[in-house]
């Protein structure tokens, strides 16, 4: 059942006054009067967000909170109209982006205290989180793509953000054109879906519609299915669509933990989410989509454990980590991929907001290998970040074990053991390069440089105070997801099990498929068999980081050629610029500039000009002013007439 | 009698040998005269055609075709006086001011 | 008229019009084509059309020939020797040209049946009182046309032809033949005997 909130538009109105109050009168007003409103209407919008929350939990299961905004596209049959859909997804999705979104935005106004542009940053902020508001709030698809695009386009803007280095400016560009080629997928899948729909006369993109219909896109679901999951690896961050991520930690670092940890990059995982009644007609898709997920999550884990920026580490544990999402929707286990991301939005934020204290600290030095020792320095910054890090590493209580452990036990339950085992053993992998992070940074000894060491200090309230929060939640965070033999159980999935109410695995298929006794010690088996990889990567990084420092070096050196690829990414930017960019370049340039615009369109145009007056030089030595010469062509003319005669007499 | 075909052979070789002397001279006044030839070759046609349907036009005609080559051979004249004047030539090949 | 008349005719006409367009001299050529046209007007009046003959002769041969040999004077046109070659390859094509549409009409008139025939005529056919008739009654409209286009024609050939004060004229000769006037430069050879022109 559906019931009108209004107030549901106010989510949007506060993030948008905002981009408007600081584009136009930021600068004029002083960094107090943006300091309040920049994050002053995220907090807005979040107390909205949990106020139809609240009202949300009130009413039964399947129920919605509607509010429709503007009729849109009218074009014959085919209608959209702009609204906004508060249902039990959406919600987790809108209070995890108010919600972390609000206190990033809080510890921006710290991070960015001493930067000239603070107007225009909040700006972009702020139109950041309206543009994912509009795509996590969106009751139909084609407004779900305008909030993708504006998040985009966002992502462009705030990495680039000091654009006067042209490496920032290139990286925005990139990330950008590569979200752009992962758009043309969705959009492609958009038409996909509303011709196979127009087919039988249905023209709508609406959700609770498509969902209505859904065995209508049968024949489709495979390729629409795809090619959605194409637009998903562009903002996800998956391979093939992946590399722009690595490069967009150029721009600030709140920047990284809002965009590219905590939301926009999960806007993939929402959608498939969102679209599951057509993923679970394709099963070959959902195939694909696991698949990829799984290996995105083992390769971005292997470059993770040789890079030596911080943020570097922690934007290929992004990938990785998001890895793991898609593998547990690709397995079917929905409501486990959405609680990864809830989970992960608090860890990954808080990780990446640690990492911008310590650079803060660094006066911003980014290179691990100059760091250690810090923990003394940076205490709340050390603590946040280590249980920021237990989360990501999967160990118990905290968050992450919880929903890493659902997607892990999906994997297994629903079949694909093979993609279990490399779930499994990237977790290990995950482990250690994180501890490997926490140990080059905050343990060990000092190599951090003298000049820097006199002004190593703890950040300000401002941007502790959100590392805290967030710590707090990784901790807790994951209690909303226990098992099912765990006090309450899997609540969240209780929760979305109407949105996703196609078979779903997990312990329900367990349920279906093994016994009772069974079920419940396969689950502890699982449960036991991730931890100690976790474990086990941990104690690999203590053993190469602490108990043995020079070993790693003696490792790269003995295995270079294996350090080297790691080191080079695979070599993929290379290899992209090699079979794409260049030929494109090259089919721009001399090809179609060149030679089909210039020699062609060009030598056309002035081919015809040139060729008028080519004929006209020649054309003008007729006119000799030669009265016999004019004469003689009379005659002639006078001959063929008479010729006719002629002929006509003859025959 | 004599048959009127004979009379159109006449004329035609009349008619082509004005023909052949707008080509070969060169001096204006003598084609000019040519083309007075030409005219008279086409008089001959007409009065001979005339005779033989039988009626007057052809004669009529002619009647006019000769007032016509007067007052063209006064104008004609005198353009190429006024010619004269300018460029003292009357040579046609050098009077070629519209060549290209 | 008789075969043999005809013929004599047809061949002095043949004849005389070669005069016009071959002799170097252009008065000699005027007069040729004067006894080309005395010859026509003859070939007129055999052909029963005897008015029109007559006007030929008065009007053409006795006004428009003369009209001709004043211009020929006025511009002191001598014969053109010594002047270059012209344009050999025309005038071969000019002739070549001017047969082949002689042998075109031939085989063009020669195809109507009924070219052969010979008719007698009303006795008052040709006559003055009967042309005179059809032009004032089937051709009026013709006949008071043309009488306008003597007017524009006479007013035409006075303002093309007239000298404006102080403008020159070329200077009449004082005697006949002889030397072109000094002052007059360039194309008027002058030359006492005609000598071959390359025509």
């Amino acid at each position: 059942m559906t019931q009108d909130f209004p107030a549901l538009g106010l989510i949007l109105l506060f993030p948008a006054l905002g981009v408007l109050f600081n584009l136009f009168g930021g600068r004029g007003a002083g960094r107090g009067a943006v300091n309040l409103v920049g994050p002053g209407v995220i907090f807005a919008a979040f107390v909205v967000a949990l106020w139809g929350f609240i009202k949300l939990l009130a009413m039964p299961p399947g129920a919605a909170l509607v509010c429709s905004l503007w009729p849109w596209i009218a074009a014959g049959p085919f209608h959209v109209e702009l609204g906004l859909r508060l249902d039990a997804l959406s919600a987790v999705m809108t209070l995890v982006v108010t919600g972390v979104g609000a206190l990033i935005h809080l510890y921006s106004a710290g991070y960015m205290a001493d930067d000239a542009d603070y107007a225009r940053y909040f700006t972009y902020l702020n139109l950041f989180a309206l543009s994912m508001l509009v795509l996590v709030l969106a009751d139909n698809l084609l407004e779900m793509f305008i909030g993708w695009e504006g998040v985009g386009l966002c992502s462009y803007l705030l990495i680039a953000f000091w654009f006067d280095n042209p490496m920032y400016a290139r990286n925005g560009r990139k990330a950008f054109i590569v979200n752009r080629v992962g758009d043309l997928g969705f959009l492609l899948g958009i038409f996909t879906i509303v011709a196979a729909l127009g087919a039988h006369g249905v023209w709508t993109l609406d959700f609770v519609a498509l969902e209505r219909h859904a065995d209508l896109l049968q024949p489709v679901a495979v390729c629409a299915a795809l090619l959605l999951f194409f637009g998903a690896t562009g903002k996800s961050a998956q391979i093939p669509l992946y590399v722009w991520l690595p490069d967009a930690m150029v721009g600030p670092t709140p920047v990284s933990a809002l965009i590219h940890a905590a939301t926009m990059v999960t806007a993939g995982v929402y959608m498939i989410v969102r679209m599951n009644f057509l993923y679970t007609q394709a099963p070959v898709a959902m195939d694909v989509v696991a698949t990829v997920g799984a290996l995105t999550a083992f390769f971005a884990a292997t470059i993770a454990i040789v890079q030596t920026d911080i943020k570097r580490v922690l934007a290929y544990s992004t990938i990785s980590q998001i890895g793991y999402m898609m593998l547990g929707v690709g397995v079917g286990a929905f409501a486990a991929g959405i609680f990864h991301l809830m989970t992960h939005a608090f860890f990954k934020g808080l990780l990446f907001l640690c990492a911008g204290s310590v650079i803060h600290a660094m006066q911003g030095e980014q290179d691990m290998r100059q760091m250690g020792a810090l923990r003394k320095k940076l205490p709340i910054t050390y603590a946040t970040m280590l249980m920021a890090t237990l989360a990501i590493s999967a160990v118990p209580p905290f968050a992450g074990y919880f929903s890493k452990d659902l997607i892990l036990e999906g994997a297994y339950a629903s079949g694909h053991v093979w993609l279990w085992l490399i779930g499994v053993i990237t977790a290990g992998i995950t482990s250690f390069y994180m501890f490997r992070l926490i140990f080059m940074t905050f343990w060990g000894e000092s190599r951090v440089t003298p000049d820097k060491l006199h002004h190593l200090h703890e950040s300000p309230a401002v941007m502790t105070i959100p590392l805290v929060v967030l710590a707090i939640f990784s901790l807790i965070g994951g209690w909303v997801g226990l098992p099912d033999w765990l006090l309450w159980g899997d609540a969240f999935k209780r929760f979305l099990a109407p949105i996703v109410s196609r078979p779903v695995v997990g312990s329900f298929v367990m349920a279906a498929a093994h016994p009772a006794a069974a079920r419940l010690s396969l689950s502890i088996i699982l449960s036991i068999v991730a931890l100690a990889a976790g474990l086990i990567g941990i104690f690999l990084a203590w053993m190469l980081y602490l108990r043995y420092p020079g070993a790693p070096a003696r490792i790269a050196a003995r295995a270079s050629a294996i350090y080297e690829v790691l080191a080079e990414k695979y070599y993929v930017d290379q290899i992209y610029d090699l079979l794409i960019s260049r030929p494109l370049f090259w089919i721009s340039g001399p090809v179609l500039s060149d030679g089909l615009d210039r020699d062609v369109i060009d030598g056309f145009v002035n081919g015809a000009g040139a060729a008028v007056e080519e004929g006209g030089a020649t054309a003008r030595k007729a006119a000799t002013g030669n009265v016999r010469d004019y004469a003689f062509v009379y005659l002639a003319g006078a001959l063929a007439v008479a010729g006719f005669y002629v002929y006509m007499v003859v025959r | 009698m004599t048959p009127i075909s004979y009379f159109m052979a006449l004329s035609a070789i009349l008619f082509a040998i004005g023909v052949a002397g707008v080509m070969i001279r060169r001096n204006v006044i003598v084609m000019f005269l040519s083309i007075e030839l030409m005219l008279n070759a086409v008089n001959l046609a007409f009065v001979a055609l005339g005779r033989r349907m039988g009626s007057m036009d052809g004669q009529v005609i002619v009647f006019f075709v000769i007032t016509v080559a007067a007052a063209e051979a006064a104008v004609g004249l005198a353009l190429i006086v006024a010619v004269f004047r300018n460029r003292e030539t009357v040579n046609a090949d050098e009077l070629n001011l519209l060549r290209w | 008229m008789p075969p043999l008349v005809f013929a004599f005719l047809a061949a002095l006409a043949i004849i005389a019009s070669l005069g016009v367009i071959l002799q170097r001299n252009p008065v000699h050529c005027v007069l040729s084509f004067a006894l080309a046209l005395t010859d026509i007007g003859v070939l007129f009046m055999g052909l029963g059309a005897v008015t029109v003959g007559f006007l030929q002769i008065v009007v053409y041969v006795g006004a428009i020939m003369v009209l001709f040999l004043f211009v020929i004077w006025l511009l002191n046109t001598q014969a053109d020797a010594l002047k270059p070659r012209g344009n050999l390859g025309i005038k071969f094509a000019g002739a070549i040209g001017a047969a082949v549409l002689a042998a075109e009409l031939f085989v063009t008139f020669s195809s109507y049946p009924r070219m052969r025939e010979i008719r007698t005529m009303p006795p008052d056919f040709g006559s003055i009182a009967s042309v005179a008739r059809m032009l004032f009654s089937d051709y009026l409209v013709a006949f008071e046309v043309t009488s306008l286009l003597l007017l524009a024609s006479i007013v035409g050939a006075i303002a093309l032809a007239r000298t404006t004060t102080g403008a020159a004229s070329p200077a009449l000769p004082v005697t006949g033949g002889g030397d072109a006037p000094a002052g007059a430069p360039g194309a008027s050879i002058a030359s006492g005997a005609p000598a071959r022109e390359s025509a």
